[in-house]
Protein backbone atom coordinates (compact mmCIF):
# COMPACT_ATOMS: atom_id res chain seq x y z
CA UNK A 1 0.00 0.00 0.00
CA UNK A 2 2.82 2.42 0.93
CA UNK A 3 4.71 2.31 -2.14
CA UNK A 4 1.35 2.51 -4.04
CA UNK A 5 0.95 5.51 -2.49
CA UNK A 6 4.12 7.05 -3.02
CA UNK A 7 3.35 5.91 -6.45
CA UNK A 8 0.39 7.97 -6.43
CA UNK A 9 2.01 11.20 -4.82
CA UNK A 10 4.52 10.68 -7.33
CA UNK A 11 2.29 10.85 -10.34
CA UNK A 12 0.97 13.91 -9.01
CA UNK A 13 3.97 15.61 -8.12
CA UNK A 14 5.44 15.25 -11.76
CA UNK A 15 2.34 16.28 -13.62
CA UNK A 16 2.66 19.17 -10.89
CA UNK A 17 5.89 19.92 -12.27
CA UNK A 18 5.04 19.71 -15.99
CA UNK A 19 1.89 22.17 -15.95
CA UNK A 20 3.12 23.97 -12.39
CA UNK A 21 -0.55 25.03 -11.72
CA UNK A 22 -0.80 25.23 -8.39
CA UNK A 23 2.60 26.19 -7.19
CA UNK A 24 1.95 29.37 -9.64
CA UNK A 25 -1.38 30.13 -8.55
CA UNK A 26 -0.71 29.61 -4.78
CA UNK A 27 2.49 31.89 -5.15
CA UNK A 28 0.37 34.58 -6.81
CA UNK A 29 -2.91 34.31 -4.76
CA UNK A 30 -0.18 34.53 -1.58
CA UNK A 31 1.58 38.02 -3.10
CA UNK A 32 -2.06 39.42 -4.30
CA UNK A 33 -3.83 38.54 -0.56
CA UNK A 34 -0.96 40.11 1.41
CA UNK A 35 -0.86 42.90 -1.14
CA UNK A 36 -4.43 43.65 -0.26
CA UNK A 37 -3.65 43.37 3.53
CA UNK A 38 -0.94 45.54 3.14
CA UNK A 39 -3.27 48.29 1.15
CA UNK A 40 -5.82 47.96 3.71
CA UNK A 41 -3.43 48.46 7.05
CA UNK A 42 -1.77 51.35 5.12
CA UNK A 43 0.19 53.59 7.76
CA UNK A 44 -1.37 52.31 10.42
CA UNK A 45 0.35 50.48 13.11
CA UNK A 46 -1.20 47.35 13.83
CA UNK A 47 -1.15 45.54 16.75
CA UNK A 48 0.50 42.17 17.58
CA UNK A 49 -2.47 40.07 18.01
CA UNK A 50 -3.97 41.66 14.75
CA UNK A 51 -1.35 39.99 12.71
CA UNK A 52 -1.48 36.19 14.27
CA UNK A 53 -4.81 36.96 13.09
CA UNK A 54 -4.71 37.77 9.62
CA UNK A 55 -1.56 35.31 9.26
CA UNK A 56 -4.11 33.05 9.53
CA UNK A 57 -6.92 34.39 7.22
CA UNK A 58 -4.18 34.38 4.11
CA UNK A 59 -3.12 30.74 5.35
CA UNK A 60 -6.83 29.81 4.75
CA UNK A 61 -7.65 31.65 2.00
CA UNK A 62 -4.58 30.28 -0.23
CA UNK A 63 -5.45 26.85 1.21
CA UNK A 64 -8.78 26.88 0.43
CA UNK A 65 -7.92 28.48 -3.23
CA UNK A 66 -5.53 25.97 -4.33
CA UNK A 67 -6.01 22.64 -2.39
CA UNK A 68 -8.79 21.46 -4.15
CA UNK A 69 -6.66 20.80 -7.54
CA UNK A 70 -5.18 17.40 -6.19
CA UNK A 71 -9.17 15.56 -6.27
CA UNK A 72 -10.74 18.28 -9.27
CA UNK A 73 -7.87 18.26 -11.72
CA UNK A 74 -8.43 13.73 -11.42
CA UNK A 75 -12.06 14.43 -12.28
CA UNK A 76 -11.77 16.78 -14.81
CA UNK A 77 -9.38 14.74 -16.62
CA UNK A 78 -11.56 11.93 -16.21
CA UNK A 79 -8.72 9.81 -14.48
CA UNK A 80 -10.47 9.06 -11.35
CA UNK A 81 -11.83 6.04 -12.89
CA UNK A 82 -8.57 4.46 -13.74
CA UNK A 83 -7.39 5.95 -10.57
CA UNK A 84 -9.48 3.52 -8.68
CA UNK A 85 -8.31 0.30 -10.80
CA UNK A 86 -5.03 0.81 -10.06
CA UNK A 87 -4.91 1.53 -6.47
CA UNK A 88 -6.72 0.82 -3.14
CA UNK A 89 -8.74 4.01 -1.95
CA UNK A 90 -6.57 4.43 1.45
CA UNK A 91 -2.98 4.21 -0.94
CA UNK A 92 -4.65 7.16 -3.46
CA UNK A 93 -5.68 9.40 -0.08
CA UNK A 94 -2.48 8.93 1.87
CA UNK A 95 -0.47 9.70 -1.84
CA UNK A 96 -3.29 12.90 -2.30
CA UNK A 97 -2.51 13.92 1.55
CA UNK A 98 1.37 13.66 0.96
CA UNK A 99 1.02 15.90 -1.96
CA UNK A 100 -1.41 18.55 -0.37
CA UNK A 101 0.82 18.42 3.04
CA UNK A 102 4.16 19.29 0.81
CA UNK A 103 2.09 22.26 -0.56
CA UNK A 104 0.57 23.10 2.67
CA UNK A 105 4.20 23.32 3.96
CA UNK A 106 6.07 25.50 1.25
CA UNK A 107 3.07 28.09 1.16
CA UNK A 108 3.04 28.37 4.27
CA UNK A 109 6.93 28.91 5.13
CA UNK A 110 6.46 31.73 2.19
CA UNK A 111 3.33 33.28 3.59
CA UNK A 112 5.48 33.47 7.46
CA UNK A 113 8.55 34.21 5.45
CA UNK A 114 6.90 37.36 3.67
CA UNK A 115 4.68 38.24 7.14
CA UNK A 116 7.93 38.24 8.98
CA UNK A 117 9.73 40.75 6.37
CA UNK A 118 6.87 43.01 5.53
CA UNK A 119 5.15 43.73 9.25
CA UNK A 120 6.92 45.09 11.66
CA UNK A 121 4.81 43.38 14.48
CA UNK A 122 5.12 39.99 13.47
CA UNK A 123 7.83 39.33 15.79
CA UNK A 124 8.44 35.80 16.77
CA UNK A 125 9.46 35.51 20.40
CA UNK A 126 9.16 31.72 21.27
CA UNK A 127 10.69 30.01 18.08
CA UNK A 128 10.37 26.45 19.41
CA UNK A 129 6.31 27.01 20.12
CA UNK A 130 5.97 28.49 16.69
CA UNK A 131 7.68 26.04 14.83
CA UNK A 132 5.35 23.20 16.51
CA UNK A 133 2.35 24.64 16.17
CA UNK A 134 2.55 25.73 12.37
CA UNK A 135 3.59 21.90 11.83
CA UNK A 136 0.62 20.34 13.81
CA UNK A 137 -1.37 23.42 12.14
CA UNK A 138 -0.21 22.58 8.56
CA UNK A 139 -1.02 18.43 8.86
CA UNK A 140 -4.48 19.28 10.37
CA UNK A 141 -5.11 21.90 7.34
CA UNK A 142 -3.78 19.37 4.71
CA UNK A 143 -6.07 16.31 6.12
CA UNK A 144 -8.97 18.52 6.61
CA UNK A 145 -9.42 20.31 3.20
CA UNK A 146 -7.77 16.94 1.07
CA UNK A 147 -11.00 15.12 2.27
CA UNK A 148 -13.27 17.94 1.68
CA UNK A 149 -11.59 18.27 -1.83
CA UNK A 150 -12.57 14.29 -2.50
CA UNK A 151 -15.95 15.32 -1.74
CA UNK A 152 -16.31 18.59 -3.79
CA UNK A 153 -14.89 17.09 -6.89
CA UNK A 154 -17.54 14.02 -6.96
CA UNK A 155 -20.15 16.89 -6.24
CA UNK A 156 -18.94 18.60 -9.84
CA UNK A 157 -16.41 20.68 -8.43
CA UNK A 158 -18.55 23.94 -7.61
CA UNK A 159 -15.56 26.28 -6.47
CA UNK A 160 -17.52 28.23 -4.13
CA UNK A 161 -18.93 25.38 -2.51
CA UNK A 162 -15.02 24.20 -1.34
CA UNK A 163 -14.52 27.07 1.46
CA UNK A 164 -18.31 26.97 2.57
CA UNK A 165 -18.10 23.23 3.46
CA UNK A 166 -14.27 23.70 4.62
CA UNK A 167 -14.82 26.27 6.89
CA UNK A 168 -16.62 25.02 9.85
CA UNK A 169 -14.66 21.86 10.11
CA UNK A 170 -11.11 23.83 10.03
CA UNK A 171 -12.99 26.41 13.00
CA UNK A 172 -11.56 24.61 15.54
CA UNK A 173 -8.19 23.87 14.10
CA UNK A 174 -7.87 27.77 13.27
CA UNK A 175 -9.09 29.40 16.52
CA UNK A 176 -6.50 27.20 18.08
CA UNK A 177 -3.89 28.08 15.77
CA UNK A 178 -4.64 32.33 15.88
CA UNK A 179 -4.26 31.39 19.71
CA UNK A 180 -1.41 29.44 19.55
CA UNK A 181 0.30 32.20 16.77
CA UNK A 182 -0.63 34.53 19.46
CA UNK A 183 1.24 32.67 22.19
CA UNK A 184 4.41 32.54 20.12
CA UNK A 185 4.65 36.31 19.14
CA UNK A 186 3.88 37.27 22.82
CA UNK A 187 6.72 34.78 23.92
CA UNK A 188 4.78 32.46 26.17
CA UNK A 189 6.51 29.06 27.37
CA UNK A 190 5.43 25.84 25.80
CA UNK A 191 4.38 25.04 29.26
CA UNK A 192 1.90 27.24 29.37
CA UNK A 193 0.68 26.45 25.72
CA UNK A 194 0.52 22.61 26.55
CA UNK A 195 -3.28 22.36 26.43
CA UNK A 196 -3.75 24.15 22.82
CA UNK A 197 -0.67 22.14 21.41
CA UNK A 198 -3.09 19.43 22.97
CA UNK A 199 -6.29 19.95 21.17
CA UNK A 200 -4.30 20.61 17.92
CA UNK A 201 -2.94 17.11 18.35
CA UNK A 202 -6.35 15.78 18.98
CA UNK A 203 -7.66 17.42 16.27
CA UNK A 204 -5.27 16.22 13.73
CA UNK A 205 -5.44 12.58 14.98
CA UNK A 206 -9.22 12.60 14.54
CA UNK A 207 -9.35 14.28 11.59
CA UNK A 208 -7.12 11.82 10.17
CA UNK A 209 -8.95 8.67 11.42
CA UNK A 210 -12.26 10.26 10.11
CA UNK A 211 -10.83 10.76 6.63
CA UNK A 212 -9.15 7.42 6.38
CA UNK A 213 -12.68 5.32 7.45
CA UNK A 214 -14.78 7.98 5.08
CA UNK A 215 -12.51 7.92 2.03
CA UNK A 216 -13.72 4.43 0.45
CA UNK A 217 -17.34 5.93 0.72
CA UNK A 218 -16.64 9.14 -1.60
CA UNK A 219 -14.20 7.45 -3.73
CA UNK A 220 -16.25 3.94 -4.85
CA UNK A 221 -19.13 5.41 -6.65
CA UNK B 1 -54.30 11.71 19.64
CA UNK B 2 -54.09 11.29 22.58
CA UNK B 3 -49.95 12.07 22.67
CA UNK B 4 -51.14 15.18 20.49
CA UNK B 5 -53.34 16.54 23.62
CA UNK B 6 -51.10 15.49 25.95
CA UNK B 7 -48.34 17.45 24.24
CA UNK B 8 -50.68 20.52 23.48
CA UNK B 9 -51.68 20.70 27.22
CA UNK B 10 -47.71 20.04 28.28
CA UNK B 11 -46.58 23.08 26.10
CA UNK B 12 -49.56 25.17 26.75
CA UNK B 13 -48.80 24.99 30.73
CA UNK B 14 -44.77 25.31 30.17
CA UNK B 15 -45.74 28.29 28.18
CA UNK B 16 -47.95 30.15 30.63
CA UNK B 17 -46.49 28.89 34.03
CA UNK B 18 -42.60 30.16 32.04
CA UNK B 19 -43.88 33.75 30.92
CA UNK B 20 -46.05 34.14 33.82
CA UNK B 21 -45.44 32.83 37.39
CA UNK B 22 -43.53 35.81 39.78
CA UNK B 23 -40.08 35.36 40.63
CA UNK B 24 -40.18 36.21 44.56
CA UNK B 25 -37.01 36.80 46.97
CA UNK B 26 -38.16 34.30 49.22
CA UNK B 27 -40.70 31.71 47.12
CA UNK B 28 -43.13 29.75 49.51
CA UNK B 29 -45.96 28.71 47.02
CA UNK B 30 -45.88 26.52 44.70
CA UNK B 31 -45.62 28.34 41.92
CA UNK B 32 -43.09 31.08 42.82
CA UNK B 33 -39.41 31.05 41.48
CA UNK B 34 -36.05 32.57 43.48
CA UNK B 35 -34.73 35.48 42.80
CA UNK B 36 -31.36 34.30 41.33
CA UNK B 37 -28.96 37.20 41.34
CA UNK B 38 -27.44 38.84 38.25
CA UNK B 39 -30.31 37.08 36.24
CA UNK B 40 -33.81 38.62 37.98
CA UNK B 41 -37.16 38.26 35.44
CA UNK B 42 -34.08 37.17 32.55
CA UNK B 43 -34.24 34.02 34.03
CA UNK B 44 -37.64 33.12 32.74
CA UNK B 45 -36.35 32.77 29.08
CA UNK B 46 -34.27 29.32 30.18
CA UNK B 47 -37.56 27.90 29.72
CA UNK B 48 -37.11 28.09 25.90
CA UNK B 49 -33.49 28.90 25.29
CA UNK B 50 -32.00 25.61 26.44
CA UNK B 51 -34.76 23.23 24.89
CA UNK B 52 -34.15 24.66 21.43
CA UNK B 53 -30.25 24.26 22.11
CA UNK B 54 -31.01 20.74 23.24
CA UNK B 55 -32.98 19.60 20.60
CA UNK B 56 -29.96 21.75 17.82
CA UNK B 57 -28.32 19.09 19.07
CA UNK B 58 -30.53 16.04 19.37
CA UNK B 59 -31.48 16.67 15.97
CA UNK B 60 -27.31 16.92 14.72
CA UNK B 61 -26.71 13.64 16.38
CA UNK B 62 -29.81 11.89 14.96
CA UNK B 63 -29.19 13.64 11.36
CA UNK B 64 -25.46 11.57 12.41
CA UNK B 65 -26.89 8.68 13.00
CA UNK B 66 -28.99 7.89 10.50
CA UNK B 67 -25.78 9.22 8.10
CA UNK B 68 -24.27 6.22 9.90
CA UNK B 69 -27.11 4.08 8.96
CA UNK B 70 -27.39 5.12 5.45
CA UNK B 71 -23.65 4.27 4.74
CA UNK B 72 -23.88 0.60 6.36
CA UNK B 73 -27.07 0.07 4.28
CA UNK B 74 -27.88 2.33 1.36
CA UNK B 75 -31.10 2.74 2.64
CA UNK B 76 -32.59 5.75 1.35
CA UNK B 77 -35.00 6.35 3.80
CA UNK B 78 -32.33 6.51 6.25
CA UNK B 79 -31.29 9.26 4.63
CA UNK B 80 -34.70 11.10 4.26
CA UNK B 81 -34.73 10.48 7.86
CA UNK B 82 -31.06 11.80 8.43
CA UNK B 83 -32.42 15.12 6.34
CA UNK B 84 -35.44 16.15 8.13
CA UNK B 85 -33.38 16.04 11.35
CA UNK B 86 -30.84 18.16 10.19
CA UNK B 87 -33.89 20.19 8.45
CA UNK B 88 -35.41 20.91 12.25
CA UNK B 89 -32.14 21.09 13.80
CA UNK B 90 -31.33 23.67 11.40
CA UNK B 91 -35.00 25.51 12.84
CA UNK B 92 -33.89 25.02 16.40
CA UNK B 93 -29.95 26.16 15.89
CA UNK B 94 -31.35 29.49 14.36
CA UNK B 95 -34.21 29.75 17.70
CA UNK B 96 -31.55 28.94 19.81
CA UNK B 97 -29.36 31.65 18.43
CA UNK B 98 -31.97 33.95 18.33
CA UNK B 99 -33.12 33.69 22.38
CA UNK B 100 -29.26 33.08 23.21
CA UNK B 101 -28.44 36.38 21.43
CA UNK B 102 -31.68 38.28 23.14
CA UNK B 103 -30.92 36.52 26.60
CA UNK B 104 -27.38 37.88 25.89
CA UNK B 105 -28.69 42.01 25.09
CA UNK B 106 -30.43 41.66 28.64
CA UNK B 107 -27.86 39.59 30.65
CA UNK B 108 -24.44 40.24 29.43
CA UNK B 109 -25.77 43.64 27.53
CA UNK B 110 -24.99 42.63 23.54
CA UNK B 111 -26.57 40.79 21.25
CA UNK B 112 -23.28 39.20 19.74
CA UNK B 113 -19.71 39.14 22.09
CA UNK B 114 -18.19 35.75 20.60
CA UNK B 115 -19.07 34.24 23.96
CA UNK B 116 -17.46 30.53 23.31
CA UNK B 117 -21.15 29.46 23.42
CA UNK B 118 -21.76 31.63 20.66
CA UNK B 119 -18.95 30.69 18.42
CA UNK B 120 -20.19 27.39 18.83
CA UNK B 121 -24.22 27.71 18.15
CA UNK B 122 -22.68 29.93 14.87
CA UNK B 123 -20.15 27.23 14.00
CA UNK B 124 -23.06 24.61 14.20
CA UNK B 125 -25.67 26.95 12.04
CA UNK B 126 -22.20 27.36 9.40
CA UNK B 127 -21.94 23.03 9.61
CA UNK B 128 -25.93 22.72 8.67
CA UNK B 129 -25.77 25.60 6.28
CA UNK B 130 -23.05 24.01 4.25
CA UNK B 131 -24.66 20.49 4.38
CA UNK B 132 -27.71 22.07 2.41
CA UNK B 133 -25.52 23.62 0.37
CA UNK B 134 -23.77 20.70 -0.46
CA UNK B 135 -27.06 18.84 -0.78
CA UNK B 136 -28.56 21.57 -3.15
CA UNK B 137 -25.60 20.97 -5.30
CA UNK B 138 -25.87 17.16 -6.61
CA UNK B 139 -28.16 15.87 -8.55
CA UNK B 140 -27.76 12.27 -8.40
CA UNK B 141 -29.85 11.35 -5.59
CA UNK B 142 -27.67 8.31 -4.20
CA UNK B 143 -24.70 10.35 -4.63
CA UNK B 144 -25.96 13.40 -2.93
CA UNK B 145 -27.28 11.04 -0.30
CA UNK B 146 -23.20 9.32 0.07
CA UNK B 147 -21.94 12.43 0.25
CA UNK B 148 -24.33 14.50 2.50
CA UNK B 149 -23.96 11.39 4.70
CA UNK B 150 -20.15 11.43 4.91
CA UNK B 151 -20.07 15.41 5.32
CA UNK B 152 -22.35 15.35 8.33
CA UNK B 153 -20.23 12.43 9.47
CA UNK B 154 -16.74 14.85 9.63
CA UNK B 155 -18.84 17.94 11.05
CA UNK B 156 -20.12 15.51 13.80
CA UNK B 157 -16.86 14.77 15.09
CA UNK B 158 -15.77 18.54 15.05
CA UNK B 159 -18.84 19.02 17.39
CA UNK B 160 -16.72 17.89 20.69
CA UNK B 161 -14.20 20.82 20.57
CA UNK B 162 -16.82 23.51 20.33
CA UNK B 163 -19.08 21.95 23.17
CA UNK B 164 -16.48 20.50 25.69
CA UNK B 165 -12.89 22.63 24.76
CA UNK B 166 -13.33 25.43 23.40
CA UNK B 167 -15.84 27.13 26.32
CA UNK B 168 -12.44 25.87 28.36
CA UNK B 169 -9.55 27.51 27.00
CA UNK B 170 -11.52 30.62 25.81
CA UNK B 171 -12.97 33.14 28.15
CA UNK B 172 -16.46 33.71 28.31
CA UNK B 173 -19.62 34.50 29.75
CA UNK B 174 -21.76 31.89 29.81
CA UNK B 175 -22.59 29.32 32.77
CA UNK B 176 -19.82 26.57 32.74
CA UNK B 177 -16.58 28.70 31.01
CA UNK B 178 -13.25 28.53 32.02
CA UNK B 179 -13.79 31.47 34.58
CA UNK B 180 -17.16 31.06 35.48
CA UNK B 181 -16.72 30.79 39.77
CA UNK B 182 -19.95 28.76 40.11
CA UNK B 183 -20.34 24.90 40.66
CA UNK B 184 -21.38 24.85 37.37
CA UNK B 185 -24.57 25.80 34.98
CA UNK B 186 -27.13 27.57 37.13
CA UNK B 187 -29.29 24.63 37.13
CA UNK B 188 -27.66 22.80 39.53
CA UNK B 189 -27.91 25.46 42.73
CA UNK B 190 -29.85 28.30 42.38
CA UNK B 191 -33.36 26.54 40.59
CA UNK B 192 -35.64 25.74 42.82
CA UNK B 193 -37.86 22.46 42.87
CA UNK B 194 -41.15 24.21 40.93
CA UNK B 195 -38.29 25.94 38.71
CA UNK B 196 -36.57 22.63 38.45
CA UNK B 197 -39.59 20.77 37.43
CA UNK B 198 -41.07 23.14 35.10
CA UNK B 199 -37.99 23.09 33.19
CA UNK B 200 -37.81 19.27 33.50
CA UNK B 201 -41.29 19.48 31.69
CA UNK B 202 -40.43 22.27 29.38
CA UNK B 203 -37.35 19.92 28.12
CA UNK B 204 -39.74 16.80 27.91
CA UNK B 205 -42.26 18.74 25.70
CA UNK B 206 -40.11 20.44 23.46
CA UNK B 207 -38.11 16.90 22.88
CA UNK B 208 -41.77 14.98 22.07
CA UNK B 209 -42.95 17.55 20.05
CA UNK B 210 -39.34 18.10 18.01
CA UNK B 211 -40.04 14.01 17.17
CA UNK B 212 -43.53 14.39 16.48
CA UNK B 213 -42.67 17.63 13.93
CA UNK B 214 -39.61 14.99 12.59
CA UNK B 215 -41.99 12.08 12.09
CA UNK B 216 -44.04 14.14 9.69
CA UNK B 217 -41.02 15.49 8.42
CA UNK B 218 -39.19 12.86 7.23
CA UNK B 219 -42.64 10.74 6.13
CA UNK B 220 -43.16 13.96 3.82
CA UNK B 221 -39.95 13.48 2.43
CA UNK B 222 -40.44 9.71 1.56
CA UNK B 223 -44.16 10.25 0.25
CA UNK B 224 -42.38 13.38 -1.82
CA UNK B 225 -39.46 11.40 -3.55
CA UNK B 226 -41.75 8.18 -4.24
CA UNK B 227 -44.73 11.10 -6.66
CA UNK B 228 -41.90 12.71 -8.39
CA UNK B 229 -40.63 8.93 -9.73
CA UNK B 230 -44.21 8.11 -10.07
CA UNK B 231 -44.32 11.35 -12.22
CA UNK B 232 -40.73 10.52 -14.06
CA UNK B 233 -41.90 7.00 -15.15
CA UNK B 234 -46.24 7.92 -15.70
Amino acid sequence: MISKAFAVFNKDFHSELRTRYAINSLAMFVIVAISVIMFAVGQEKISEGLTGGLFWVVIFFTAMSGLARTFVSEEERGTSLTLQLVASPSAVFSGKLLFNIILVFCMNTVIALLYAALFESFVIKNYSLFFFSFVLGNIGLAISSTIIAAIISKAGAKGTLYPVLSFPILLPLILTSVQLTLFSLDGTSIEDAKFELAIVVSYDVIMLTVSYMLFDFIWKD
Amino acid sequence: MIWKIILFLLISFVSIAGIAFPIVKNPQAWYEFPNIPGLEENAKIIFFHVPTAWLTLIAFLMSTVFSFKYLKNKNMDDDAKAYAAAQLGMVFCILATVTGAVWAKFAWGAFWSWDPRQTSIFALLLIYGALFALRSSIESEEKRATLSSVYSMIAFVTVPFFIFIMPRIMKGLHPGSADDTGAGPIVNFQMNSSMLFIFVLSLIGFTILYYWMWQVSYKSVIYRDKLNKNLIRG
